[in-house]
């Protein structure tokens, strides 16, 4: 019989405990401390999201159907009345004009598609700049970036369900460049699609149940692995009073970080219910039905593709053809070949770290600010460029519309752009970085300018020691130089002494 | 703080101009030309010969004085008629500057008493009339059809303007039911031109009619950025939702603790 | 003049990173961080109450708007002010009605080098007394392989697996061209200058080999090869309506109405990446990303005027693949 008071907690948690042995695991959580770094919240953001995604696409699966058997539309919407559709474009206007909360429930789950897929690009790079994927978070990083080109696929999948007049382009678009893998591209695609584009009434059903069961069961899969890890190593921090490797110096679970990131989540959801409630996004009744004879001028992925539009549109039409076989037909290149490479890269950052970067094989738990690794950094801002150049080039035409410059120039433009701004990129970053970190530890370093100090006579006198250029400063100059860093070393002459 | 309200505050201010310049068709005025002098109106001889003047001030350095045509420069304007002429001088896109320059929709050069006698002028050397269009007799939804079948490849689906390799497409904000009807017939700069053969009276109707639809939108989603699509979707995407996430992680999470371990260590 | 440009950008970069700011003194990792403080303002308290009514009221706002009136906009400002304000206040909570606390933890080192050691011998003694050790390793190596592949075969079933569907088209010599509705195009009816979506009579008209774009030009421009001299009657034309590099309808048609002030030729252009066929000599390729010449499809005029196919397409319809026979 216990002596201790009945508490509020007490009872429902010894219940849990008898049966589940849950309390140890509970002290484990609640006693968990997670530093507080706002940077450390765009992960969060990005789970959010996918909440929000799966409870608001749960509501739109009950009312969606994914068939492509045509039929007469005889709805609300004037337009397309008596025209020939798909019922799964149908239903889909159903949802809009006629399901209470249909047509929120649609546009909060586009807008936080494409906010999610922002935040796990946020994210991944605030994880490479500061070099949170080396040992021993390089799985997780794996695990994270696998859930990148996840997440792309099932936002593709996701919004070419209503097959709209867009979206259809964009599974063309897709079906070609499935095709052009070489040798097996044709059987391959083709069995995708259970024959030639558009593909036999199965393939909606096919991408259905891959955007509502099988990738959303991935992803949540490899994100409970994901934070699994993260629990188990604890996360990492920034270096600063009290912090070491071998501690997590932070806020603890409960009552603040609980609180907290609860309030982060109901934020998220709170902007993204706004969002979708008061901006429109997809409007899929404007764009009409899909047929493969009928094409629009300005059709454009969701954004998160924008990198493949662009690569497609750069690429020069080289495609070689050798005794009647396309060897590599060319939307291979943009729409295979550049995302790959981009990936392959990724993967292969904690390699590269490890060994040509910072040649550092020991584990970290400490991160580095973008400027303490300039190496680091520059590559990552050159990479992240190149893919911004051809990016950029993907919405080129609306330029050419605004603005009145030739659709070809603005390619070529792009073309150059895309093969001259990583190097730049990486040489104005890697200068940037060394110059701010110098100027952390040494702010008078290059400043016309002398520390003073008043003495007793109520005058002031020069610190020989501060002096720009002097003592300090030398030491960070010299361990720069024996990598090798060259400088400009016009210095203004010394005013006094 | 009130550094990232300043700089949330710019990125709203940044991505709203973007979203006005891409929800705006082009279109800028003409530049300055001489309209030539004043004249009365009167009978059909007065405007006739009224055009026949405006014509030789301002139209025959590039279609010669008889509209006969230069080559190299302009077209001959026999056989136009009044539909074309008409459209070409209420849209403002005659006269046009330069003969390379892609005529594109400005102010009227002219007022509309000089535009009809200019009108006069040209259709006497014979040609289709100003077609009469009735919108209202249209059908909405075979508009939206054809639209999407003939139209929407270049002005996009919802009218909005694009480009072809060589030349702008122009939006369609601003045309009326009349300059539709006659876009389609003339076929003008690349555009491709339909004949009744191609599309009926009826059926420009009906196309007449979507354009129409197309300007007034109901945007029931809310607000409607600009009805292109996924470029100013993704815009709105980072700078208002990203932006003001990455605000609210701000406000929750802190700042770096100062960051310089003992030492200073770093890599290369 | 450079130095003091880069002087400037280094200095804005700095002032956008705070690094203007006073240095404080170096802190050092023996710190002690911890700290805790407790006991919230009493505005706090009151705040956060205020926040949760509200978020209780505007949720029965939403559920009152669902049911009686449910205008889009209307229910996202109300379940997006129910969310606003419960994040409010649990922000609030989190910020200054809760102790306010900074923990240090140990973190657990992962590497046991014993236990490694441990692991081995322990799966070492699992195989004592196995003599054949390698090729029961291959023979289960074989059997792995056998196993992934019987998983694997049935995604054959996903597709019909007959690579000349990809090949093939409904159009052969004397097939009608009809319009979107069904409709024979009489040849007469398509003017120069003018471009008509067709389709194969009969045809699924979302068979990608079936559509195809009618245009007529000015038989004294056209430069099509010489084995295609009989394949424009009239100057009429007609190519495949999908584009050789991705598939996408070809729907937009560049007809210079004045040859002498508007340069280029008369082209087919598809919207997605801009591939630029011209029209003129066969189908090629004057811009754009395209790798192979649009099919073109020859014509004839049959004796009640209608349209008619004169024969298969001149190559294989859409993007290109291993086996197009290109």
């Amino acid at each position: 019989m216990s002596l201790l008071p009945r508490s509020h907690t007490r009872d429902p948690l010894a219940f849990v405990d008898e049966r589940l042995g849950a309390a140890r695991g509970l002290r484990f959580l609640i006693d968990y401390v997670f530093p507080d770094h706002w940077s450390f919240l765009l992960g969060e953001i990005a789970l959010y999201s996918f909440v929000v995604l799966v409870a608001s696409g749960t509501f739109l699966a009950l009312f969606f159907d994914p068939s492509t058997t045509q039929l007469t539309y005889h709805g609300g919407y004037a337009p397309l009345q008596g025209q020939a559709m798909s019922a799964a474009y149908a239903s889909t206007l159903h949802i809009s004009f006629a399901v209470s909360g249909g047509l929120l429930a649609r546009q909060v789950h586009h807008w936080t598609a494409l906010v999610f897929i922002a935040a796990i690009t946020l994210h991944l790079l605030r994880i490479v700049f500061t070099g949170a994927f080396r040992k021993p978070r390089d799985v997780n990083y794996f695990i994270g970036v696998t859930m990148l080109a996840l997440a792309i696929l099932e936002g593709f999948a996701g919004y070419s369900l209503p097959d709209d007049l867009l979206s259809g382009m964009g599974l063309a678009i897709a079906w070609a460049v499935a095709m052009s893998l070489p040798l097996i591209g044709g059987p391959f695609a083709t069995a995708l699609w259970g024959g030639r584009f558009p593909g036999a009434d199965a393939f909606e059903s096919r991408l259905y149940i891959a955007h509502v069961f099988l990738l959303p069961a991935l992803l949540a899969a490899l994100i409970a692995v994901h934070l699994a890890i993260i629990m188990i190593q604890r996360h990492s921090q920034f270096a600063g009073p009290g912090r070491r490797e071998d501690n997590v110096v932070g806020t603890p679970m409960w009552p603040g970080y609980a609180l907290r990131s609860l309030g982060l989540f109901a934020a998220v959801a709170a902007v993204l219910v706004l969002m979708g409630g008061l901006i429109q996004v997809n409007p899929v009744w404007l764009w009409g039905p899909y047929h493969p004879y009928v094409g629009t001028n300005g059709a454009q992925p969701d954004w998160y593709l924008g990198w493949l539009i662009g690569a497609l549109r750069l690429m020069p039409n080289l495609e070689i053809h050798v005794l009647g076989h396309t060897i590599v037909p060319n939307p291979f290149f943009g729409g295979v070949l550049f995302p790959s490479i981009v990936f392959a890269l990724l993967y292969a950052l904690p390699w590269l770290d490890r060994r040509f970067i910072s040649k550092d094989y020991r584990r970290h738990d400490l991160l580095q600010r973008p400027r303490d690794n300039p190496r680091r950094t520059a590559l990552a801002a050159s990479v992240f460029a190149a893919v911004a150049v051809v990016f950029a080039a993907g919405s080129v035409d609306r330029l050419f519309f605004q603005f009145g410059f030739g659709y070809e120039g603005a390619i070529w433009f792009f073309r150059g752009a895309f093969l001259l701004a990583p190097a730049l990129v990486y040489w104005l970053t890697r200068r940037l970085c060394i110059e701010l970190a110098r100027n952390d530890a040494h702010p008078l370093r290059r400043w016309d300018g002398v520390v003073v100090a008043r003495n007793e006579r109520g005058g002031f006198e020069e610190l020989a020691a501060s002096r720009a250029g002097g003592v300090s400063s030398s030491g960070a100059r010299s361990s720069a130089n024996r990598r090798g860093v060259r400088r400009p070393l016009r210095r203004r002459a010394r005013r006094c002494g | 703080m009130r550094r990232w309200l300043l700089a949330l505050a710019a990125c709203l201010c940044a991505s709203l101009s973007l979203l006005q310049l891409a929800a705006r068709g082009a279109s800028t005025p003409a530049p300055a030309l001489q309209a030539g002098s004043v004249a009365t109106l009167g009978q059909s001889n007065d405007l006739l010969a009224h055009g026949r003047a405006l014509f030789a001030a301002s139209c025959a350095a590039c279609h010669g004085m008889s509209a006969q045509g230069i080559p190299g420069r302009g077209p001959s304007l026999h056989g136009v008629g009044a539909l074309a002429a008409d459209f070409y001088l209420q849209t403002g896109r005659m006269p046009l500057p330069s003969p390379r320059v892609q005529p594109q929709r400005a102010r009227p050069a002219f007022s509309q008493a000089q535009i009809r006698s200019l009108v006069a002028f040209v259709a006497s050397f014979g040609g289709p009339a100003i077609p009469v269009v009735h919108p209202a007799q249209g059908s909405l939804s075979e508009g939206q059809r054809l639209f999407s079948l003939d139209c929407a490849g270049c002005h996009t689906i919802q009218g909005q303007g694009g480009i072809v390799t060589g030349a702008i497409v122009p939006s369609l904000a601003r045309a009326t039911a009349r300059q539709v009807a006659q876009a389609i017939r003339i076929g003008p700069y690349v555009m491709p031109r339909f004949g009744e053969g191609e599309l009926s009276k009826r059926q420009v109707d009906s196309l007449a009619r979507y354009v129409q639809s197309i300007q007034r939108p109901e945007d029931r989603g809310g607000w409607g950025i600009g009805r292109i699509g996924p470029i100013p979707e993704g815009m709105v995407a980072w700078l208002l939702g990203v932006a003001s996430l990455l605000l609210v992680a701000r406000l929750l999470g802190e700042r770096t603790p100062n960051g310089m371990r003992r030492g200073g260590e770093r890599d290369g | 003049m450079v130095e003091r440009a880069w002087r400037a950008l280094v200095l804005l970069v700095l002032w956008r990173l705070g690094g203007l700011r006073r240095q404080r003194s170096h802190a050092s990792e023996d710190d002690d961080p911890t700290q805790r403080t407790t006991g919230a303002p009493v505005w706090a308290e009151r705040l956060v109450l205020v926040l949760l009514a509200a978020t209780a009221a505007a949720a029965l706002g939403f559920v009152s708007l669902f049911v009686l009136d449910p205008d889009t906009q209307l229910l996202g400002l109300a379940l997006g002010a129910t969310l606003a304000l419960l994040a409010a206040a649990l922000v609030v909570c989190s910020r200054w009605l809760v102790p306010q606390e900074t923990k240090a933890e140990r973190r657990p080192g992962l590497a046991d080098a014993d236990a490694v050691k441990e692991v081995e011998h322990a799966a070492g003694e699992g195989l004592e007394g196995i003599t054949r050790r390698r090729l029961l390793m291959g023979a289960a190596g074989a059997a792995g392989a056998g196993v992934a592949a019987a998983v694997a075969i049935p995604v054959v079933a996903l597709g019909p697996g007959l690579e000349d569907q990809l090949r093939r088209t409904p159009w052969h010599a004397g097939r009608a061209l009809v319009d979107d509705e069904g409709a024979p195009i009489l040849a007469a009816a398509v003017n120069e200058g003018s471009f008509i979506t067709a389709f194969a009579q009969h045809a699924d008209k979302d068979d990608l080999g079936s559509p195809v774009v009618v245009v007529r030009v000015d038989r004294s421009t056209l430069r099509l090869p010489s084995q295609r001299a009989g394949w424009a009657p009239e100057g009429l034309l007609a190519y495949s309506k999908i584009c050789t590099h991705a598939a996408c309808a070809i729907s937009l048609y560049r007809s210079p109405l004045s040859p002498s002030t508007q340069a280029r030729a008369p082209a087919l252009v598809c919207p997605c990446h801009y591939s630029t066929f011209d029209v003129l000599n066969g189908g090629g390729v004057e811009f754009g990303p395209a790798g192979r010449p649009l099919p073109q499809l020859p014509l004839s005029i049959d004796a009640a005027g209608v349209l008619r196919a004169a024969g298969p397409m001149s190559g294989p319809v859409g993007p290109s693949w291993w086996g197009d026979g290109s």
